[in-house]
C-alpha cells in the first residue's frame, strides 16, 4: 500500500515540473476565465490545452513562428474600462449594492457596514489566491456586513493543472456570495447583444465553479446535488451574477442578475472533459519544449524549424472561430490549408461532408471519382453536376480540372 | 452553408480565386449609390470618429471628431454629415411617378380611384459590412430623439436642427436593410458573398479586403495568401498595410497613432483657450495656438484619410465586380418595394410624424416579422426564378425537378359541362425531388402560372408525370404554346411561385390587452435625459 500511495504522489507532482520544463525559462502565463471560457469552446484542442495549462506565452510563441496574433487591446477602450470601473466603485459602491439589495430583500436604506478587504494586489498569484481564500472564510463569519472583494485572486483546478482566475468583484452578505461581472457594452433600452451576454455569462461560470470549489475546500465536504442545484455551503456563491454594464450612451451603470445555471452545467462538463494533462504530457515525444530561448535582449533565439516541429507535435482543432479566440489561430489555419483540412471551410463543412476530410478528396467525390456507396461523395457529385449544369460548363470539364 | 456553396468554396481553394455562387446579380444597383464608410471611436459605444461618403469615387467627403468624447464635436460632426447625407436622399425624390390605385368607399362600398405618388428613385447607400451598417443603426438610435432649438423645450444641450431628421434616416435605413432582397443600404461583403464563394470560412468572408483579395490576387499569389497578407500584413511602423473596413479601428492604429494625434489636438486646444484667456482672442499668441489647433486637426483629417481610403476603394471594386453580372429578372419589382418604402418614410417625416419608437409596440412588431416572412420567401423564390444557379440549391434539396419531356398526352376532365384540358406530362430528370403521388408542383419559367399534380413517379426510370392542371386557356384545346412540347426543357418546383399573404393585424390603437393593450404615446417622447455624457 504505501509503495502505491509513493508511486502516486511522485506521479502527481510530475507534471506541474513537466510542464513548467516546456515552458523553459519563461514565466509562466496565467490561466484567466477568458481563456477558460475558450478552452471550453473548443474542448478538443489538445494543443491549446497544453499550451495553455504550462501557462506558455501563445502571443510570443505566434510571433516566432512568423504568424503574429492580430489580438490588442485600444488604449481608448482600456481608458473607458477604467473610467467605468471608476463610476461604479463611487458611492460606497452603491451601484453594485443597490441591485443586490433587492435581490437579498434587504430595505434599501439597509446600513450594513462595507468591508472592502487589501487582497494584495501586487503579489503573485500564489499569494494573493491565499489572502483571497481568507478573506472569504472572515466574510462568511460576519454575515451581517457586506464583503466587497475587489479583484480576488481564485484557484480552480483544470485538467490537473492549477488555474488562477481573477473575477471583477465578489460581494458577499449573509453568508452567499455573488459574482460581479463588470463589462463595458452598453445595455441599450433594455437589450445588450446577446452573443456578448452569453460570453460573459460563460465567463462568470468559470468564477463561480472555482467559488463553489473554495467553498468545498473551506467545509472540507463535497456538496452533493445536481448540477442544476445551488450548493448550499456556507460562503457558496449564489447561480445567479451580476452583470454591471453601462446604460444606452452613457457611462452610467446598470446591473442585472443572471441565471448562469445552464453554462455552469456545460462549463462544469467541457472542463471535466478536457483531456487530462498527464495523458497530453505522455503522448509528447521526448524533450520537447516551447521554449523560445531568449538572448539577453529578450529576443527569441530558437530555430523556428525547430519550434514549429514542437507545436506540431500536439494536435490541433481548428476551425475559422479559433482565429477571433486563439493567438496561434493564424498557425493553425495556414496548417490546416497545407494539410487541405475541409475544417478550413468553417465547422459545418465538415459534418456536411461526412467522411471525408480532405480539400482533395471532396473535390474527387465531385467529379465522379468516389467510391460507390458513400452518400456525401455521392450527393457532392451530383451537386457538382448541377453546378456545372447552372453555369453552363460540360461536367466532363470540371472533372478534366480536377485530374489537371 | 449549403452543399452547392461548400463545392463553390472547395473549387476556390483549388482554383485560388473567387467562384461564382450566381450567373445574374440579385441586387438592385443604382446608377449613383453612396458609398459610406464609417468609424467608430472605441472609446465609447456608438460614438462616431469619422466618416468617408460620396457618389464620386474620385472625391469621397470626409468628417471627423477630432476628440471623440467631446459631445458639442460629436454634434458638429453628426450636423456636417447630415448636410452631405439628406441633400442625398432628397436629390432621389426628385421625381415622381403617379401610382393609381383604387379604395373602396366606407360608406357606399364602391371603388374610387385614387392617385399615389412614388418616388422615380431611391436612395442607395453601400456600407462595407454588416457592422457598418450596425453602427449607423447606434447612431440613428442616439440621434433620432435629440431635441433642437426649435422644440418647445430644447433642454441643456440643443443638437442641430437635421441631427434628428438624419437619426430618423439612418433608423429608416437601417431598419428597411433587414429585410431580406431589399437593397436601400447593403453591406458590401454580404453582397460579394452572394455572388462569389471563396475559398475561406464565412467568418474570414467579414474583412473585405481579404474577400476581395479572392477576386484580384495579385500575380503570384493564390487568393489564401493574398488574403493573408491584406489581414496582417504590416509595415515597418507597425501598422497594417490594409486597415481593417471597421467600424472599429485597428487597436495598434489607435496606440501608436491615433491616440497621440488626439493628444497633440488636444494640448494644442488647451495651448489656444490659455493664450486667449490671457493674451485676449486677437493676440498674436491666440492666432498662433489657433493655427497649430489647425494643424492638429489637419494632421488627424490626414490620419483617418489614411485608414478609409483603402477600404473607400475597395466598396468602389466592390461595385465594379458586381456590375460586370447582368441585372436578374426581378430586380425591378423588389426595387419598387424599396421605392415604396424610401416614398413611405418621406411622406412620414413631411407630415411631422414623430421618430421611430424605442422599442416597436405589438402590432408593428408582429407586421415587420410578417413583412420579413413574407419577403425571405419571396425573395428566395424570384432567385430561383432568375437564376439556375440558385434553382440548383432547390433542386439539390428536393424542392424542384428539371428535365427533359418525354411524353404528352392529351386527356380531358369531362366532370363538368364542358371538357377541360387535363394533359399528362411526362418529364425524365435526374433529381431526386419529395415528389409524393399527389403533390401539387408548379412550372417555372412556363409563359404563365401553371399547376399541376404528380400522378406517377418511376425513380428507376427517373421519370415523373404530372397532370397539368391550369394555365391552358379556357377552350377545349389548350392554348398553342401554353405546354411545352416534347423534347423541351422545363422545371417544376414544389413551392408555390409566389408569397403568400399572412392573416391581417389589428390597427395599433386596437391592440389587445393580452400584448400589452394600445401603445401609450408617452413612453417614446423626445427626451434629453440620456445624453452621451
Amino acid at each position: 500500500m504505501n509503495v502505491t500511495r509513493t508511486e502516486q504522489i511522485v506521479h502527481a507532482a510530475d507534471p506541474a515540473r513537466r510542464l513548467a520544463a516546456l515552458r523553459g525559462g519563461a514565466e509562466q502565463r496565467g490561466l484567466d476565465a477568458r481563456a477558460l471560457a475558450a478552452l471550453a469552446a473548443n474542448p478538443g484542442c489538445r494543443r491549446r490545452a497544453l499550451l495553455d495549462a504550462a501557462g506558455v506565452d501563445k502571443t510570443a510563441l505566434a510571433d516566432r513562428l512568423g504568424q503574429p496574433a492580430p489580438f490588442g487591446r485600444s488604449p481608448f477602450a482600456i481608458a473607458r474600462g477604467n473610467i467605468f470601473e471608476a463610476r461604479l466603485k463611487a458611492d460606497g459602491c452603491a451601484a453594485l449594492l443597490d441591485p443586490l439589495r433587492s435581490r437579498l430583500g434587504l430595505p434599501a436604506e439597509d446600513d450594513a457596514p462595507l468591508r472592502v478587504p487589501d487582497l494584495l494586489p501586487r503579489s503573485t498569484p500564489a499569494a494573493r489566491a491565499e489572502r483571497t481564500a481568507r478573506a472569504l472564510a472572515e466574510a462568511v463569519a460576519e454575515p451581517a456586513a457586506w464583503t466587497l472583494l475587489d479583484h480576488p485572486m481564485l484557484r480552480l483546478t483544470v485538467a490537473g493543472s492549477p488555474a488562477y482566475l481573477e473575477p471583477d468583484a465578489v460581494v458577499m452578505r449573509g453568508g452567499r456570495c455573488t459574482v460581479v461581472e463588470i463589462k463595458s457594452f452598453p445595455v441599450l433600452d433594455g437589450v445588450a447583444d446577446p452573443a456578448k451576454v452569453g460570453a460573459a455569462a460563460r465567463q462568470a461560470a468559470v468564477y463561480v465553479l472555482a467559488l463553489q470549489e473554495a467553498a468545498e475546500h473551506r467545509a472540507g465536504a463535497r456538496a452533493g446535488g445536481g448540477p442544476y442545484e445551488a450548493r448550499e455551503l456556507p460562503g457558496s456563491p449564489e447561480t445567479s451574477v451580476l452583470l454591471v454594464c453601462p446604460k444606452d450612451f452613457g457611462n452610467r451603470p446598470t446591473a442585472e442578475l443572471i441565471d448562469i445555471r445552464r453554462e455552469l452545467a456545460t462549463t462544469r462538463r467541457q472542463l471535466a472533459r478536457m483531456t487530462r494533462i498527464e495523458e497530453l504530457l505522455d503522448a509528447l515525444p521526448p524533450g520537447t519544449s516551447f521554449d523560445l530561448l531568449p538572448d539577453a535582449g529578450g529576443q527569441p533565439t530558437r530555430p523556428v524549424v525547430e519550434l514549429t516541429a514542437a507545436v506540431e507535435a500536439v494536435p490541433a482543432a481548428y476551425s475559422p472561430e479559433c482565429l477571433s479566440s486563439c493567438e496561434l489561430g493564424f498557425h493553425c489555419r495556414s496548417q490546416a490549408r497545407c494539410e487541405g483540412a475541409v475544417e478550413q471551410l468553417g465547422r459545418g463543412v465538415r459534418g456536411e461532408l461526412g467522411s471525408i476530410r480532405t480539400v482533395g478528396e471532396a473535390l474527387a467525390a465531385a467529379s465522379g471519382g468516389a467510391p460507390l456507396g458513400d452518400e456525401a461523395a455521392a450527393r457532392l457529385g451530383y451537386a457538382a453536376a448541377l453546378r456545372a449544369e447552372a453555369l453552363g460548363v460540360p461536367a466532363t470539364a470540371m472533372a478534366g480540372a480536377v485530374a489537371g | 452553408m449549403s452543399l452547392l456553396g461548400t463545392l463553390a468554396r472547395l473549387e476556390a481553394v483549388r482554383s485560388g480565386r473567387a467562384e461564382p455562387l450566381a450567373t445574374v446579380r440579385h441586387r438592385h444597383l443604382s446608377d449613383r449609390p453612396l458609398v459610406l464608410v464609417p468609424l467608430a471611436a472605441a472609446a465609447e459605444d456608438g460614438a462616431p470618429l469619422a466618416v468617408l461618403l460620396g457618389t464620386d469615387r474620385s472625391a469621397p467627403r470626409l468628417h471627423i471628431v477630432p476628440q471623440p468624447l467631446n459631445r458639442g464635436q460629436r454634434y458638429a460632426f453628426l450636423a456636417a454629415f447630415a448636410d452631405d447625407l439628406l441633400p442625398y436622399l432628397e436629390s432621389c425624390a426628385a421625381e415622381v411617378e403617379r401610382i393609381e390605385g383604387s379604395e373602396k368607399d366606407p360608406q357606399t362600398g364602391e371603388k374610387i380611384p385614387t392617385f399615389r405618388e412614388l418616388s422615380a428613385d431611391a436612395p442607395q447607400l453601400i456600407v462595407p459590412n454588416p457592422g457598418a451598417a450596425q453602427h449607423l443603426a447606434l447612431l440613428g438610435r442616439a440621434t433620432r430623439f435629440r431635441r433642437t432649438a426649435e422644440d418647445p423645450d430644447p433642454g441643456r444641450y440643443p443638437a442641430p436642427t437635421q441631427v434628428p431628421l438624419l437619426g430618423r434616416w439612418l433608423t429608416h435605413l437601417t431598419d428597411r436593410a433587414k429585410v431580406p432582397g431589399s437593397s436601400l443600404l447593403l453591406p458590401m461583403t454580404g453582397l460579394l458573398a452572394r455572388h462569389w464563394a471563396t475559398g475561406q470560412s464565412q467568418l474570414e468572408d467579414q474583412h473585405l479586403g481579404a474577400q476581395l483579395a479572392w477576386h484580384e490576387p495579385p500575380s503570384g499569389l493564390s487568393g489564401a495568401e493574398a488574403a493573408r497578407l491584406v489581414e496582417s500584413g504590416r509595415d515597418e511602423r507597425g501598422q497594417l498595410l490594409h486597415p481593417p473596413a471597421g467600424p472599429t479601428t485597428d487597436p495598434r492604429f489607435d496606440e501608436k497613432l491615433l491616440a497621440p494625434a488626439i493628444g497633440r489636438y488636444d494640448a494644442a486646444l488647451a495651448a489656444l483657450r490659455h493664450a486667449q484667456d490671457e493674451d485676449g482672442p486677437e493676440s498674436p499668441r491666440a492666432q498662433s495656438a489657433q493655427a497649430s489647433a489647425e494643424r492638429a486637426v489637419e494632421q488627424l483629417r490626414a490620419l483617418l484619410t489614411e485608414v478609409l481610403l483603402p477600404t473607400w476603394h475597395d466598396v468602389w471594386r466592390g461595385l465594379d465586380l458586381l456590375r460586370t453580372l447582368p441585372p436578374a429578372a426581378h430586380l425591378p419589382e423588389r426595387w419598387e418595394s424599396d421605392r415604396w418604402s424610401f416614398t413611405g418614410h418621406r411622406e412620414r417625416v413631411a407630415a411631422g410624424e414623430p421618430p421611430q419608437p424605442r422599442r416597436d409596440d405589438a402590432v408593428t412588431a408582429a407586421r415587420k416579422l410578417a413583412q420579413r416572412e413574407r419577403e425571405q420567401v419571396r425573395t428566395d423564390v424570384q432567385e430561383a426564378l432568375d437564376d439556375p444557379l440558385a434553382m440548383a440549391e432547390r433542386r439539390l434539396a428536393g424542392e424542384a425537378f428539371s428535365g427533359e419531356v418525354t411524353e404528352l398526352v392529351p386527356d380531358w376532365d369531362t366532370s363538368g359541362r364542358t371538357p377541360k384540358p387535363r394533359p399528362l406530362l411526362t418529364v425524365r430528370t435526374a433529381d431526386h425531388p419529395h415528389a409524393d403521388l399527389g403533390r401539387e408542383v408548379h412550372r417555372a419559367g412556363g409563359p404563365a402560372v401553371q399547376k399541376a399534380v404528380i400522378t406517377a413517379v418511376d425513380p428507376e426510370q427517373g421519370l415523373i408525370t404530372v397532370r397539368v392542371a391550369s394555365g391552358m386557356g379556357r377552350k377545349k384545346e389548350p392554348e398553342p404554346g401554353s405546354l411545352p412540347a416534347v423534347g423541351e426543357r422545363v422545371t417544376f418546383t414544389l413551392f408555390e411561385l409566389t408569397a403568400r399573404q399572412s392573416a391581417p393585424l389589428p390597427e395599433p390603437d386596437d391592440t389587445p390587452w393580452t400584448h400589452g393593450g394600445p401603445p401609450s404615446a408617452t413612453q417614446d417622447s423626445p427626451t434629453t435625459a440620456e445624453e452621451w455624457e
